[in-house]
C-alpha cells in the first residue's frame, strides 16, 4: 500500500501539506511529492480538492488465513488474582467472535502455576473456553518464559485474533510474541471492530470520519483496531490484512466486563509447556508491592485532578482536600508529572491512564490533546481555570472561570449543603 | 572494564506543543518543534552515567528517521555519546514497529558486538512501546522493559534492575548482552555541553540506507512489508461545549455548580 499523487492533476495548492501530520509531502517546484515519512494515513487524499492523490492497494497475499480461528484473550493474572483488564478482554473478546461467526469463540489464556481455579471466574465473565498453560517455571511473569509458551500455543491452536491488556506485563509480553511470529501487533487500542458495520456505526457517533466510502455490507472481517496516535491528536485504524494472528494491546478502563453469570461452565484445553530452566534468562530477585498509595484512576467515580495551573507542587495539598471531601481520587496532567509535582501514577491522559468517572474536575488544567483523551468520555466534566480561552472548556459540561485556590475552597465548604442548595432553587 | 552501548533514540514532535484548528479541525504543526524523545533521554543519560564510571566505554546512538534526524544525533553527541548513525531511506519510510525493528536489528548487527542496548520505553508520537522488545526478539537477546533503577553486578557480566509494575516494582537479574528499556524514573538527563556541541558538529555521521543494512525491500522494511497497515485515520469528534458558570462571588460561582451538578443526579 502506498500514497502516490497524479502528477497531472496536482495544481500545487498545498492543502496536502498542511493536513498531513507527519511532515511527509515536500513541494518540489509546484508538484506535491510524498516523502520517507509517510505513513499511509490518508489524511490527505481526503482533503485533496483536485483528486490528485491516491492509496494503491496491493493484491493480498498468499498466506492461508482461514486456517486461522476463535479469538484468543490473554487473561492475565498476578499472584494468582485476575487483573481487571482480563474480565473486560474477555468480555470485548467475546463481542468480537460473535461478529465474526455464530461458532467462533472466545478463549481466555491463563498462563502461571496453580492457577486452574482462576477458569471459573473466566467461564463466568463470558469465556467460551480456556486455554490453561501452567509450569513450575511460570510462577511469576518473564518474557523469555511466556514469549515462549505463548508462542508454542498460537503455533498449535492457530487463534485467529489475540488481545492482551496494554499493562506493563501485556506491552512486554505481546511484542516479542508478535515478533516471533512475524505478525502485526498494534498498541493500545481503545475500540475494536470486526464487521464494516458495526465500524461504521461507531465512526458515525464518534468521530470526524466520512464513512460514505465504507460499505457497510462488506464481507471484509478484519480486525479494525482503533487508536489514539500522535499524542492522542489522531486516531488511526489499523488492519492487519496479510498475516495471522492479529494481534492488539488494549487499554485497560475502556472495555465493557459483562454481568457475572455464577455457574458459567465451558471448554478447558489444557496446553502443556515444553519449558526448561535455560529458556529464561532472567532472574526475579524480589516483588516488591508499592508502598505508595495506591491510585486506583480507573475506579474511581470522582476524580480531582490538578495541572500547571496549580503554580506550585503544594497545590496538590488543596486538590487532595478536594478529593478526600467529595470521595474522590486526585489525577493530574502530564505538564505537573512532567514538572515532578506528582507522581506518574496519578497522570490522566494519552500517555497516563484513561479514565471516565461519573464527574471529572479538571483544575488548572489548560487541556492539551494528550489529556483530553485520557478523560474526555467521562460522564461529566468541571473546569476551573482562569484562562477563559483554555482547550479545556471546549469539552467542559460546566465551566468555572477563575482562580482555583478560592473556588475549590468554597466548594469544599458547601458540598455537603448541595441537597439544601438544590432545594432552595425549587422553592 | 570498558562496556559497547548502543542507544536507540527518536526524534519526535513535541506532542504537547500540538493543537487542532477549532474550525477545520485539522492538525496545526507549524512551529512545533522536533525534539529528542523523552525516555530516550533518559536511556541515553543511563548509558553516559556508565561511561562516566568506565571511561573507556564506547557509545553508539543509532536513529531512523529522515534526513534531519541527524540533528538528533548531534545532540546525543553533544550530550557525550560517541557516535551517531542515522538510518534513512525512503525503502525504510511507513515501517511499523515489525519492518522498523528489522532495520534497527540489522544496523547493530552490522556494527558487530554489544554489551547493552538502551532505548526508551515508547515514543510520545507513536506511543507503541513496541520497539525496543522487537529488537530484542530480532537480536534473539533478553530485554526488561520500564526499567527505572540500574545496576551493573560486581562480575560485570550481570545487571540488576528494577522493573516498574502499575503496583509496584520488581528487581531482575539479567545477562548481557540485553536491551533495557527506558522510564523516567531511572535518571535526569543532562544538558549538552558547549564543548559537546562543537565537538559533535565536526563529527562524522554515517548514513545507512537499506542497501547498506542489508535488508530486502520488499519483505522487512518500509510501508510494503509492514505487516499492519493504516485503515482509516480521524480526528476525534469534539464534545460538545458546555455551560459556563456565572457568579459575582466565588461562594456563587461554587454554589451554581453544586445546583447544576445536584440537578444532574451526579452527587
Amino acid at each position: 500500500m502506498a500514497i502516490e499523487i497524479i502528477k497531472e492533476k496536482c495544481i500545487g495548492c498545498k492543502l496536502c501539506l498542511k493536513a498531513c501530520p507527519f511532515e511527509a509531502i515536500d513541494m518540489v517546484g509546484k508538484l506535491a511529492v510524498i516523502n520517507e515519512k509517510c505513513t499511509a494515513c490518508n489524511q490527505c487524499i481526503d482533503v485533496c480538492k483536485f483528486s490528485a492523490i491516491v492509496k494503491t492497494e496491493e493484491a493480498e497475499g498468499p498466506v492461508d488465513l482461514s486456517a486461522y480461528k476463535n479469538v484468543w484473550v490473554y487473561a492475565e493474572q498476578r499472584a494468582g488474582k485476575l487483573m481487571n483488564v482480563a474480565l473486560e478482554l474477555i468480555g470485548e473478546g467475546r463481542r468480537l467472535a460473535r461478529e465474526i461467526s455464530d461458532d467462533a469463540k472466545v478463549y481466555a489464556v491463563l498462563v502461571g502455576n496453580g492457577i486452574s481455579g482462576l477458569k471459573t471466574e473466566c467461564f463466568e465473565y463470558g469465556a467460551d473456553g480456556v486455554v490453561m498453560i501452567e509450569h513450575p517455571l511460570l510462577e511469576n511473569f518473564t518474557t523469555d518464559g511466556y514469549t515462549k509458551v505463548f508462542f508454542d500455543a498460537v503455533n498449535e491452536y492457530k487463534p485467529e485474533i489475540v488481545l492482551f491488556g496494554a499493562t506493563h506485563i501485556g506491552r512486554d509480553l505481546a511484542p516479542r510474541v508478535a515478533a516471533r511470529l512475524n505478525t502485526g501487533l498494534t498498541a493500545d487500542c481503545t475500540r475494536l471492530d470486526v464487521k464494516v458495520s458495526s465500524y461504521v456505526d461507531y465512526a458515525k457517533k464518534n468521530t470526524t470520519l466520512d464513512t460514505s466510502t465504507l460499505d457497510p455490507n462488506s464481507d471484509d472481517k478484519g480486525l479494525k483496531q482503533t487508536r489514539p496516535a500522535f499524542g492522542g491528536n489522531l486516531m488511526a485504524t489499523i488492519i492487519c490484512p496479510r498475516t495471522r494472528p492479529q494481534m492488539a494491546t488494549v487499554r485497560p478502563g475502556v472495555m465493557t466486563r459483562r454481568e457475572r453469570k455464577p455457574g458459567a461452565k465451558g471448554e478447558v484445553i489444557v496446553y502443556n509447556p515444553s519449558l526448561g530452566d535455560s529458556d529464561i534468562r532472567t532472574k526475579i530477585v524480589e516483588i516488591v508491592k508499592s508502598a505508595k498509595e495506591i491510585v486506583s484512576l480507573t475506579d474511581a467515580d470522582i476524580i480531582c485532578s490538578g495541572g500547571r495551573g496549580l503554580g506550585d507542587p503544594s497545590g496538590f495539598d488543596l486538590i487532595k482536600q478536594f478529593a478526600d471531601k467529595v470521595g474522590g481520587v486526585v489525577g493530574s496532567s502530564r505538564a505537573a508529572v512532567d514538572a515532578g509535582w506528582i507522581d506518574h501514577s496519578h497522570q490522566v491522559g494519552q500517555t497516563g491512564t484513561t479514565v471516565k468517572p461519573k464527574i471529572y474536575f479538571a483544575c488548572g488544567i489548560s487541556g492539551a490533546i494528550q489529556h483530553l483523551a485520557g478523560m474526555q468520555t467521562s460522564d461529566i466534566i468541571v473546569a476551573i481555570n482562569k484562562d477563559p480561552d483554555a482547550p479545556i472548556f471546549e469539552v467542559a459540561d460546566y465551566g468555572i472561570v477563575g482562580d482555583l485556590y478560592k473556588v475549590i475552597p468554597q466548594i469544599i465548604a458547601e458540598w455537603d449543603s448541595a441537597e439544601d442548595l438544590y432545594e432552595a432553587t425549587l422553592r | 572494564m570498558a562496556f559497547k552501548i548502543i542507544v536507540c533514540a527518536k526524534q519526535v514532535p513535541d506532542t504537547n506543543e500540538i493543537k487542532i484548528d477549532p474550525i477545520k479541525k485539522t492538525l496545526i504543526r507549524e512551529g512545533v518543534p522536533s525534539i529528542l524523545n523523552h525516555d530516550d533521554a533518559n536511556a541515553l543519560e543511563e548509558a553516559l552515567k556508565i561511561k562516566d564510571q568506565y571511561p573507556d566505554t564506547h557509545i553508539t546512538v543509532i536513529t531512523m528517521g529522515p534526513p534531519q534526524a541527524k540533528d538528533l544525533l548531534i545532540e546525543c553527541m553533544a550530550m557525550g555519546a560517541d557516535d551517531g548513525i542515522l538510518l534513512s531511506d525512503r525503502a525504510l519510510g511507513g515501517s511499523d514497529t515489525w519492518a522498523t525493528s528489522n532495520a534497527i536489528a540489522a544496523a547493530i548487527g552490522k556494527l558487530g558486538g554489544f554489551d547493552l542496548i538502551f532505548a526508551g520505553r515508547q515514543a510520545i508520537d507513536g506511543d507503541t512501546a513496541q520497539v525496543g522488545p522487537q529488537i530484542a526478539e530480532k537480536l534473539g537477546i533478553p530485554q526488561v522493559t520500564y526499567v527505572a533503577d540500574f545496576s551493573i553486578d560486581s562480575d560485570m557480566k550481570h545487571i540488576t534492575v528494577h522493573r516498574a509494575l502499575e503496583d509496584g516494582y520488581e528487581i531482575i537479574k539479567i545477562e548481557t548482552p540485553c536491551m533495557l528499556t527506558a522510564i523516567k524514573e531511572l535518571n535526569t538527563p543532562r544538558h549538552m555541553s558547549i564543548g559537546g556541541i562543537f565537538d559533535a558538529v565536526k563529527k562524522d555521521m554515517p548514513v545507512w540506507g537499506a542497501k547498506d543494512l542489508g535488508v530486502d525491500t520488499d519483505r522487512e522494511v518500509g510501508l510494503e512489508a509492514s505487516p499492519t497497515n493504516v485503515y482509516r485515520s480521524f480526528t476525534p469528534a469534539p464534545k460538545g461545549k458546555g455551560i459556563v458558570i456565572e457568579g459575582d462571588t466565588d461562594k456563587e460561582l461554587a454554589d451554581r455548580l453544586l445546583i447544576n451538578l445536584k440537578k444532574k443526579h451526579v452527587i
